[in-house]
Order: C-alpha cells, then sequence, then structure tokens
C-alpha cells in the first residue's frame, strides 16, 4: 500500500467521477444514465476507502458500508420507476421524455 | 517494481478503461457488463487498499446483486431504440464533455496542489486493521448504530415504493 | 451507545414516528381498511412528535455518542415537518380519492420520508445527513410517481429520481473529500476547526461539492432544471410536501454545516451563495410571470424564495439563522395552504390547474377565494403577513454583513413577484367565471386550509415573539 502514492487512487477516482458525469449529461437511456451514476457513487467510494486507509481509521469504509445500502435501495426504487415508464410510454429514451425542458 | 505498483498499474488501467468503454457504448447490456468489469477491478484495489471487508461486498453487493438487477431489467424492457441511445445534437455531446474534462482537470490539480499524502503518515499496520471485518463491525454497532437503525428504514421505504410502483396489480 | 435510558425519551420524536412506521405497516398488511385508518394515525403521530419536540426544546442534548441532535434548532424544525406533513396529510384524504391513489402507502412513505428530515435536522455526524436525505429522497422519489397509471407522474417521478441522484453522487463525493481533509465525519469537530480546514483545498473542494449537490435538493438556479416538471407533474399534495418541508430539510442540513460561519467563522462561501440566490431570486420571479398553470407558476415561485433563504446563507450571522427559520416556517404554512386550495380546485387528470379554472372563484366559494388572497399576499411578501417578516429578516442580516446590493435585488424580484401573485387574486376577484365546474369543497382539506392561514396570521401579527423563542433557541 504505502509504495504508491495517495495521489494515484484520488486521480482514479476523479477520472472516473468525471467520466460518469458525462455519460450522466450524453447518454440517452435512463437505464445507462442511471448506469453512470452508479459509477459517480462508486469513484467517492474509492476516494473514501483510500483516505480511510491511508489515515488508518475505519471511519471511511463504514461509510461505504451505508453508501452501497443506499445504492442498493436507490436501485431498487429507480428501476421500479424506470418499469413504470416503460409500462405507459414504451421507452426509457430521456429525449422522449423530455427531461430537461425549461 | 514491486508487485503492489503492477497490480495498481493493471487494475486501475481497467477500471479507468472500463468506464470510458461503458459510457459510449450505444448497446445498454454491453454497457452493464463493462461496468461490472469496473467494479471488479474496484474490488481488487480495495485489497491492494487493505479494505478487505469492503473488496468482498463490493463484489457481493455491488457486482453480484446490483448490477444483476440492472441486467434483469435490462434484458426485461428490451429496449428496441439502441442506435438512438446517444446524443444527436453535436453540441450537447461537446458541452457535456467539456463540463466533465472541466471537472476532472480542476479535482486533479487541487489533489495535486493540496498535497493530501504530505500531511499523513500511512501506516501499514493500522490500514490493515482498519479494513478488518471487527474494525468495520464494531463501529457499526456502536458509534453508528443510529444511521444503521435509519438504514433499516431506508430499506423498508424503498421495499414499499418499488412494490407501490411496479406490483402488476396493485388494487 | 447510549449513556443512560434518558436518551432515548429525549429522542422521543424520532421513537414515535419510527414506530409509527412499523405498525402503520402492520395495520397495512393485517387490514383491509389501512387507507381509512391510516391517514388518522399519522396525524396523530405527526402531532405527537410536534409537540413533544416543541415541550422539549429547552433539552438540547447531543445523543448516541455525537451522532443526534435533539432540542433547539432540530426541536424547531421538527415542528415544522410535523405540523406540515400533518396538514398534507389532512389534505391528502380525499383529494387520493380524486387522484386514484387511494393507497395506504402513501402515508407510510410520507412518515418515512419526515423520519429522514428529521435526522437530517437533528444531524451531528455527516453519515447522519447522508441517510437522513436518502431517506427523505427515496421517499420523495416515489411519492412523486405514487400513481403509475399516469404519464405526467411518472415523467416527474423519473426527473426526480434521476436528477436527485446525480445530485446525491456529488454530495458523497463533496463528503469523501471532506473526510480526506478532515480525518472524520463529526461535525463537532468540522465546526471547530473550521477556520483551520478553510485553507485546505481539498476540504474547500469538497465542500463546494457538498454544496452543489445541496443546490440541487434546494432548488436553486442553476440547478433548477427538475423543479417546473416535478412539481406540476406531481400529485399535489405531494408538491406540497416536498417543496416545504424537503425545502426546509436542505436548508436545515446546510446550515449545521455552515454552523462555524454562523458564529463567526469568515465566510467562504459567500460569493458561491450570493451568486446563486441572486440568479434564483430573479430567475424565479421573471419566469413566474409568463405561466398560467398555477402548479408551475408556484414551482418558479419556490425557486425564487429558495434564492431569498439563500441570501441568509450568504450574509451567515447569527441574526440570518433565525431569520432563515421563521422564513422557512412562513414558508411552509403558506404555501401547504396554496397548494391544498389548488388541490380542492382541481379536477380529474390534473384537469382545472390553470388560472382560467381560478377565474371567479370568489362566486363559487367566498372562503377558498378569501385564504387564496390571504396565501397569495403572503407569499407576496405584503405586510403584515408571515411572507413579509420572512423577508425583511432575512434582507437586514444581509445588510449586517454589507451585502447590500444583495437586499437590494430581493427588494426588486419581490417587487416584480407581486404582479403573478396578485394576478391570481385579481381573477379570482374581478373576472367572470370562464370554466363552468362545481368545486367538490372536502372538510379535511378546508380544515387544514383554515389551520394555514391561522397560523399565517399568527405568525403575521407577533412575528416578534416567535422570533425571541428563535433566537433564544439558537444561542
Amino acid at each position: 500500500m504505502s509504495s504508491i502514492p495517495m495521489e494515484y487512487y484520488l486521480i482514479l477516482s476523479a477520472f472516473m467521477f468525471s467520466v460518469g458525469v458525462a455519460g450522466v449529461l450524453i447518454r440517452r437511456n435512463a437505464i445507462v444514465v442511471f448506469m453512470c451514476i452508479e459509477l459517480m457513487l462508486n469513484s467517492a467510494n474509492l476516494t473514501l476507502v483510500t483516505f480511510s486507509s491511508y489515515l488508518g481509521n475505519s471511519i471511511g469504509q463504514v461509510f461505504v458500508f451505508f453508501v452501497m445500502t443506499v445504492a442498493a435501495a436507490e436501485a431498487a426504487v429507480g428501476l421500479a420507476i424506470i418499469i413504470a415508464i416503460f409500462r405507459n410510454k414504451k421507452t426509457v429514451n430521456i429525449d422522449e421524455i423530455n427531461i430537461f425542458k425549461w | 517494481m514491486n508487485i503492489q505498483i503492477i497490480l495498481f498499474i493493471v487494475l486501475a488501467s481497467v477500471a479507468a478503461v472500463s468506464s470510458v468503454v461503458m459510457i459510449t457504448r450505444k448497446n445498454a447490456v454491453i454497457s452493464a457488463v463493462f461496468l461490472v468489469l469496473n467494479f471488479f477491478a474496484l474490488a481488487g484495489l480495495y485489497l491492494l487498499l487493505n479494505a478487505q471487508f469492503i473488496a468482498v461486498v463490493q463484489i457481493i453487493v455491488y457486482a453480484g446483486a446490483i448490477m444483476v438487477l440492472f441486467l434483469f431489467v435490462l434484458m426485461l424492457l428490451n429496449t428496441e431504440t439502441e442506435h438512438k441511445l446517444f446524443v444527436d445534437k453535436r453540441a450537447i455531446k461537446f458541452f457535456s464533455i467539456l463540463v466533465s474534462a472541466f471537472v476532472f482537470v480542476q479535482v486533479a490539480y487541487l489533489i495535486f496542489f493540496g498535497h493530501p499524502s504530505r500531511t499523513l503518515t500511512p501506516d501499514e499496520a493500522a490500514s490493515v486493521k482498519a479494513g478488518t471485518i471487527q474494525a468495520i463491525g464494531q463501529q457499526l454497532y456502536t458509534n453508528y448504530i443510529i444511521p444503521f437503525e435509519i438504514a433499516g428504514f431506508l430499506l423498508l421505504a424503498a421495499t414499499i415504493g418499488a412494490l407501490v410502483l411496479a406490483k402488476k396489480k396493485f388494487e | 451507545m447510549p449513556q443512560n435510558n434518558y436518551e432515548y425519551f429525549l429522542l422521543m420524536p424520532q421513537l414515535i414516528i419510527a414506530v409509527g412506521i412499523v405498525l402503520s405497516v402492520l395495520i397495512e398488511i393485517t387490514t383491509k381498511k389501512s387507507e381509512q385508518i391510516l391517514p388518522w394515525l399519522s396525524i396523530a403521530l405527526f402531532v405527537a412528535a410536534a409537540f413533544d419536540s416543541v415541550f422539549n426544546i429547552n433539552q438540547n442534548f447531543v445523543l448516541f455518542g455525537g451522532m443526534i441532535e435533539v432540542g433547539g434548532k432540530p426541536a424547531i424544525f421538527n415542528f415544522i415537518f410535523n405540523i406540515g406533513a400533518a396538514l398534507v396529510v389532512l389534505s391528502s384524504i380525499d383529494y387520493l380519492k380524486k387522484y386514484g391513489t387511494y393507497y395506504g402507502e402513501y402515508y407510510i412513505l410520507v412518515q418515512s420520508s419526515v423520519l429522514g428530515m428529521m435526522v437530517m435536522s437533528g444531524a451531528k455526524d455527516i453519515l447522519m445527513i447522508f441517510m437522513g436525505l436518502e431517506l427523505m429522497s427515496i421517499c420523495f422519489y416515489v411519492l412523486a410517481g405514487i400513481n403509475r397509471k399516469k404519464l405526467s407522474a411518472n415523467e416527474a417521478s423519473m426527473k426526480y429520481f434521476l436528477l436527485g441522484a446525480f445530485a446525491t453522487g456529488f454530495i458523497v463525493y463533496g463528503i469523501a473529500l471532506i473526510y480526506g481533509a478532515t480525518g472524520t465525519t463529526s461535525i463537532q469537530n468540522l465546526v471547530e476547526n473550521f477556520v483551520t480546514y478553510s485553507s485546505n483545498i481539498i476540504f474547500v473542494l469538497g465542500f463546494v461539492f457538498f454544496l452543489i449537490g445541496f443546490s440541487f435538493k434546494i432548488a436553486a438556479v442553476p440547478f433548477h432544471m427538475w423543479v417546473p416538471d416535478v412539481y406540476q407533474g406531481s400529485a399535489t399534495t405531494v408538491t406540497s410536501l416536498m417543496s416545504t418541508t424537503g425545502k426546509a430539510a436542505a436548508f436545515s442540513v446546510l446550515m449545521i454545516m455552515l454552523s462555524a460561519v454562523f458564529s463567526g467563522a469568515s465566510n467562504v462561501f459567500r460569493p458561491y451563495f450570493a451568486t446563486i440566490s441572486a440568479l434564483s431570486m430573479l430567475f424565479g420571479s421573471i419566469v413566474a410571470i409568463s405561466q398560467t398553470n398555477l402548479k408551475r407558476m408556484l414551482a418558479y415561485s419556490s425557486i425564487s424564495h429558495a434564492g431569498y433563504m439563500a441570501i441568509g446563507l450568504a450574509a451567515g450571522n447569527l441574526f440570518s439563522v433565525a431569520g432563515i427559520i421563521f422564513y422557512l416556517a412562513a414558508y411552509a404554512f403558506m404555501n401547504i395552504g396554496a397548494f391544498t386550495i389548488i388541490s380542492i380546485v382541481e379536477g380529474e387528470n390534473d384537469s382545472k390547474t390553470d388560472l382560467n379554472s381560478f377565474a371567479g372563484l370568489n362566486a363559487k366559494s367566498p372562503i377558498l377565494a378569501a385564504s387564496m388572497a390571504l396565501f397569495m399576499f403572503a407569499l407576496a411578501g405584503i405586510p403584515p403577513l408571515a411572507g413579509f417578516f420572512g423577508k425583511y429578516y432575512v434582507f437586514i442580516s444581509a445588510i449586517q454583513s454589507n451585502l447590500t446590493w444583495l437586499a437590494i435585488l430581493g427588494v426588486l424580484s419581490s417587487v416584480i413577484s407581486v404582479y403573478f401573485y396578485i394576478r391570481v387574486v385579481v381573477f379570482m376577484y374581478f373576472k367572470g367565471s370562464v370554466e363552468d365546474f362545481e368545486i367538490q369543497i372536502s372538510p379535511y382539506s378546508l380544515t387544514a386550509v383554515i389551520i394555514t392561514a391561522l397560523l399565517i396570521l399568527v405568525f403575521g401579527i407577533l412575528p416578534d415573539t416567535l422570533m425571541n423563542v428563535i433566537t433564544s433557541v439558537i444561542r
């Protein structure tokens, strides 16, 4: 662990976070947008675990545990919402759902 | 070069490349599979960081449960309009990439500028201890007992919510 | 760990709601008539929790090893959340039949969201903020789309969910960086060493990510794009819940995170708050002018009200805390009142929410017209109603912190906003009825309207008494 500088992990997670943000803005399939949000959460988890490990306290890892719980709950609700909208509209394309309307 | 650095390079490049591949594939199922790959690489990185418990949970919960749910819904809905999933308008695409590049450059610059590792003295023994199930469990059931209870209510609410939204015949 | 059983006693408001949720689930499973029992159970629980927190307002302690704060400021917030939710439930009883979602689950989700808010307002650890926020948000995502046969509700729920989860991503990443810079998630530590940390660039970066995420939740410009569609597409009672208590909960978190600033530390984030508040006030007021749908108009008005409240965050002195709390309480009750009236007038399938449906309301029902006029005047900030004092206190705090330009912008946008609020009153009193329909006034909703109207009047007549209570508590 200590042979690798901490910044490497942080840059990797910053990169993944940015890729997630780009994915949310670019992609039009609601499920893929949601997967990009999961990627953002995971990059935050990587940051938390990195800091937790280098600080030598387990609070960060406890936090990751809770983030995973929340991600599971969000996945259940989010996919239920997507199924509900698919039943009515037969599409999960955000453009047809007009998401960024003024 | 010791084995840790080699492992880090391999896992980090798998994570980075799979995340980029994930957002650029037009087929949603392929995106999901690459996201699973990304999660596996992250689990490896967690092991390198001495976070054994989180690494295992990452595979069991994230890659195992959550992503299977995603794939299941993707297969269930079987969306036909996959060729249109990308933004057609160039302006939006350009803007999105610009925004995320800006975020990345800013964060990366500040991380190098802020020197987080210079103020920390990494301690291998403390780090190994922090990642054990014992340490995490001890925190979870003493200091963090209230958030733990709230997590129970969160899951209850999510279950009820998913039921309300997706059950076929509700009345 | 709890030091003694007294801690559980002090945590009573949260425990009442928590036990209530479990009880409601059991009632829902075992009985067929849960949708008739649960509203009254929820109201009883909310009222009990509200009064329990107010009676123990002086018992200000931090419990469970620095996790949750009871009494003091959280007690006031708990009162706002619980009374607000009780009024919303009261107005939902007949509305839900009309809306086609006569489910008992609705009330369980409302209770869970209130539990989330109470966790947020009392949080003393960033983890508590996160869990409370997610509990509240997940319930709101579902409530927004509770009628899954209706496409507008589905779309609202989806928009709210995707953008809310996006904001959560920012919040978690921000928290991760804050944790890295401070080595702990305790807010006590964050407040004590705020000045040292604010020179740490990683801490500031994390805090900015956190603030961006919360700007989504309080619906401030430029993170407002979900607000109009979600507020218009959801059930009216759900909109009234999430636009008032949800916003109050998000503000309570911002006040907790910035409590070092409020007690004298220099406000590093003042430019951020000044910008979003100026943009929100002007944008909300100007765009609301062109809206003809009342729910959409109130959505834009909610954006501009978020701007006025953010002035207090930019000012960052002790007086502004009291101002924001007073404003939130006043705003919660006037908005719930206005939305309840819309929910009474509303017909089937989201119809009759246009301005034209309110034309000639005075002839159809004088009491509804009079109370709607009262709420509109209060929202516009016309003295001596509650909305005026809310704005007044916030503007004063801005002037105290040498932010006179922001206060002037606030006054300017209030003047603009008077136009679209008064237009509703003009339609109700001076225009003949355009659409011919009967209004079925539900007695429960009418009770909710009358209670809110009385609260607005009390807030307007006795602002000083209430401000004294608030200031004595936050010291």
